[in-house]
């Protein structure tokens, strides 16, 4: 890991700062700690903050209000949630496997954590720049569905094993788009540090490769399981999915966790398409890069306000013939184009990029016309409706 | 308007193909043998004219010496109704025969008729009790009910 | 390789999200495909069939409200023609086209609940579920000002209704239903082009004309698949002979018919209360009735087009205040007689949709 070039609220600045009055090994704990501390509550309030702005918003969509009562604007809310939830009773099913049903909550929160942790936020991050960011994302990530498996298995419910089993099959599918999504932005980066992706978007990869992006976005609904894609919860079907056995603080983690998906899944979206901390001048990066994360945020609630959900098969077709396809496809666009206008020092100027995003607007819009008509074919035309020969309601008497 | 047939042209039509089935008539009724009165829905539903193809309800009615199957009737393609009726005597263990074979949308009401009165339909696919719980005291729509303690 | 698969039996309910209250269905999946399906009912059996032997012919108009909550008037309706039917009873014109905009009103409400709910099922997050309620509620505001009741309206008696108008009715009548069809535009704009929407919907729990006759289905569910019978047009009661509107039927029959067929309806009965709001006489709303009706000796059976179905009330009379049997022909119970056949072979997500198309009340179905 490389350390260097970070600013004070980085690893090596607060290990500068204890190792003044503290051993080397114990400034190291200590900084650990302390940095722990950080990441974890500055997710877990802007996950309080975001799930706030998400009721409030759906209140909007709804023609309702939303909480309003706790706090200006009800901005206290997401405390009182907190608060009912952890002076709930802790149950656990008698039959329930309790090691697994215990520990599986904190299987899914803790790389939702981790995720953050090497996010550039600005010029710096917490923890230095990882220069395989992009690797560590896509594994990270994927333990989640480790989570929802044990969470499912361990609680010996025909409903939470139905729900994780679907989960299980969904987060696999949508693994390999996303991967491959990603894959566009590394070639064009030429690099796998997020901190170097961020430098490369003289022009936002949003406009270079508009398919990429939306192969990552809808991947990426998928990997935090938000409709149209939230099979493993499906509410009006399985009750809860995987968690319907938790309570208390158990199931506080699960929602936390789940509502911080979408905020982790924004932040990778604006890093790896909108450019990261990139704006214009007067505003600085930082501010851009949360402006930028709350209208990716308010697009996926957008959705999931209005959307219903897909069936598991159709859920299952769209990412391996549809999502796959289209991945694979920006895969090869974007390689042939980068051989053609990488300079020696695998760098592209902004001319080049502009060319590469005409070209690729084109390819995007011929691609989903094709794949709409190929994957849509079941658009059947209804036939008009004629009147059943069984029924005759105009009938008189002979 | 949904033309209600007189129940006495309809008993002749059945008394000519199925002689015996039918009991008597008045008004839009046609009372007919309990045990004939599977042959008498075939005959209703198939029969050019009068093309019963829709069971619109069956229910039973308690008038304490005997109980009253009440089958009413619809035709969709020439817009009539009628009423068939059949008595069925007797208190304990009574049976009589299912329409399902006819109309598949006499299964769950028969199985209400079995629930709510005792009356046993044979040839029913499925007969259990629909509304009320395997094992629940008595039926309570007979007049002789009286509820039980809690 | 085989798989090796094992089917499991899953409990729906009576406590579940999508069973409109408290229904049961026993269902055995294989993986994710249904192979059997045992519905349980009667948890909410109040045995109303039983409590009407005890009650006068007025009194019943209460119980009737209880049946199927979401459409209290549609209830009313036809127990009080079962009523007016075995006594004889000649209701006033104006109580007649009162009835009729109630009763229509009723309908949009009760078509409202249930495309929310299909969407809800759908798993649309409750945002079009909200927009129908939003309508929904100016109906029962309207209900409100005839009489002072929104669910449970007991509003028609024997012989009429129970009280007249008020005068705000009418401005309030007019102003929603001039802006009834932009509502239902949105709705439309919202969900009938859904792609996801079509994709989930189409195809899926067809039921066609043939089965749909046999099966005894009436209602919106027996249109969808295509069969033109709605007793407004075949039977006309109260005073439908007298209006223009139209009977929508499906193409195919499946769940998006029977969602497209309740809009479409709401858009008649909107073209229904608009004749009916022009066409109402003045005059008495209540015909003269003895406080305990006493009907002669016989039997009547007297059924509407309600929001479900064909709702019948079936009642012998012995000539005293009670009525000596009150049966209810309920058009959700009998609805899903064919759900079995329905279900087989689809998918766990395909049970929750073609169930909620159906769209049955559990007040209805116990009774």
């Amino acid at each position: 890991m490389d350390f260097s070039e970070t600013g004070i609220l980085s690893f090596h600045g607060i290990y500068g700062i204890f190792a003044l009055f503290l051993p080397g090994w114990l400034a190291y704990a200590v900084t650990c700690g302390v940095l722990a501390f950080i990441v974890i509550n500055a997710m877990v309030m802007s996950t309080a903050l975001y799930t706030w702005f998400e009721r409030r918003m759906i209140g909007r969509f709804q023609a309702r209000l939303g909480p309003n009562r706790w706090g200006p604007f009800g901005l206290l809310q997401p405390f009182a949630d907190v608060i009912k939830l952890i002076v709930k009773e802790d149950t656990t099913p008698s039959t329930a496997d309790k090691i697994v049903f215990a520990i599986s909550p904190v299987i899914l929160f803790a790389p939702t954590v981790l995720t953050i942790a090497i996010i550039p936020f600005g010029e710096n991050t917490f923890l230095g720049r990882l220069n395989i960011g992009v690797l560590f994302l896509i594994g990270v990530t994927s333990v989640n569905t480790i989570a929802v498996l044990a969470a499912g298995w361990a609680s010996r419910n025909k409903y939470a094993m139905l729900g994780s089993m679907r989960g299980v099959a969904m987060l696999c599918s949508y693994e390999v788009p996303m991967a491959l999504a990603i894959t566009g932005v590394v070639l064009i980066a030429n690099s796998l540090s997020l901190y170097d992706v961020v430098q490369a978007q003289s022009v936002p990869f949003l406009i270079v490769q508009p398919l990429g992006f939306l192969v990552f976005m809808a991947a990426a609904s998928a990997e935090m399981s938000r409709t149209p894609f939230d099979q493993i919860e499906a509410e009006s079907e399985l009750g809860a999915g995987y968690h319907t056995e938790y309570s208390g603080m158990k199931f506080a983690i699960f929602q936390l966790a789940e509502f911080m998906a979408p905020i982790v899944t924004s932040i990778l979206a604006v890093v790896l398409f909108f450019g990261g901390t990139r704006g214009f001048d007067p505003i600085p990066g930082q501010l851009w890069f949360v402006i930028k994360v709350v209208l990716v945020l308010f697009g996926l609630l957008w959705i999931r306000a209005t959307w219903p959900r897909l069936r598991i098969d159709q859920i299952m077709g769209f990412a391996w013939k549809g999502l796959f396809a289209l991945a694979i496809l920006n895969i090869f666009v974007i390689a042939i184009e980068v051989m053609l206008f990488q300079d020696g020092e695998g760098n592209i100027t902004t001319r080049g990029m502009w060319t590469m995003a005409a070209v690729n607007w084109v390819i995007t819009i011929a691609a989903i016309a094709i794949m709409v008509n190929v994957l849509g074919g079941k658009k059947l035309e209804r036939p008009t409706p004629k009147p059943s020969p069984l029924a005759n309601m105009y009938a008189e008497a002979d | 308007m949904t033309r209600t047939l007189a129940g006495a042209d309809v008993a002749r039509r059945i008394n000519t193909d199925l002689p015996g089935a039918v009991v008597r008539s008045s008004g839009g009724d046609v009372w007919v043998e309990l045990a004939s009165i599977t042959n008498v829905a075939e005959f209703l539903r198939d029969t050019e004219g009068l093309e019963f193809s829709f069971l619109s309800s069956i229910t039973a009615v308690d008038y304490v010496e005997y109980f009253e199957l009440v089958y009413h009737l619809t035709s969709l393609t020439r817009n009539q109704s009628i009423v068939l009726k059949a008595h069925c005597y007797g208190r304990d263990d009574l049976s009589a025969p299912s329409v399902c074979g006819v109309w598949r949308g006499a299964d769950f009401q028969e199985r209400e008729v079995w629930d709510l009165f005792g009356i046993r339909f044979d040839g029913h696919p499925n007969l259990k009790r629909i509304l009320l719980w395997e094992g629940f005291p008595g039926h309570p729509l007979r007049k002789d009910f009286l509820g039980q303690d809690p | 390789m085989t798989v090796k698969t094992e089917p499991v039996t899953i409990n729906l309910g009576p406590q579940h999200p999508s069973t409109h209250g408290v229904f049961r269905l026993r269902v055995t999946f294989d993986g994710e495909v249904i192979v059997d399906v045992e519905p349980v009912l009667g948890y909410l059996h109040r045995g109303s069939e039983k409590l009407a032997e005890g009650r006068t012919y007025v009194q019943i108009v209460t119980l009737t409200d209880r049946m199927d909550y979401i459409a209290s008037m549609s209830n009313n309706l036809a127990y009080v023609r079962a009523v007016e039917k075995i006594a004889g009873i000649e209701v006033p014109e104006r109580a007649q086209y009162i009835r009729v905009i109630s009763a229509e009103l009723q309908r949009i409400a009760s078509h409202l609940m249930a495309t929310g709910f299909l969407l809800n099922d759908l798993g649309a997050l409750a945002t079009p579920l909200m927009y129908c309620f939003r309508e929904r509620e100016r109906i029962l505001d309207l209900f409100e000002m005839l009489c002072g009741a929104r669910i449970t309206l007991s509003y028609m008696r024997p012989g009429g209704v129970f009280q007249d108008t008020p005068p705000e009715f009418w401005p309030a009548l007019e102003e929603f239903i001039g802006n009834m069809p932009t509502y239902i535009d949105e709705l439309e704009r919202l969900i009938s082009g859904n792609e996801i929407v079509l994709t989930r919907t189409r195809g899926v729990g067809l039921l066609n004309d043939v089965d749909a006759v046999d099966y005894s289905i009436s209602g919106p569910m027996l249109r969808a698949a295509g069969v033109e019978w709605d007793l407004r047009k075949a039977d006309p009661y109260e005073i439908y002979d007298r209006l223009d509107f139209d009977i929508p039927i499906g193409a195919l029959g499946d769940t998006f018919d029977r969602y497209i067929v309740r809009i479409q309806e709401m858009r008649e009965s909107i073209r229904i209360i608009r004749q009916c709001i022009d066409a109402t006489p003045s005059g008495p709303i209540r015909a003269e009735t003895p406080f305990f009706i006493r009907p002669p000796e016989g039997d009547a059976y007297a059924a509407v087009e309600s929001p479900k179905g064909e709702l019948g009330f079936y009642l012998v009379s012995d000539g005293g205040i009670s009525p000596y049997r009150c049966h209810v022909r309920a058009p959700s119970f009998i609805n899903i007689t064919p759900l079995r056949e329905m279900l087989l072979g689809w998918k766990m997500s395909d049970l929750i949709i073609i169930f909620g198309s159906i769209d049955i009340v559990l007040g209805e179905v116990d009774r």
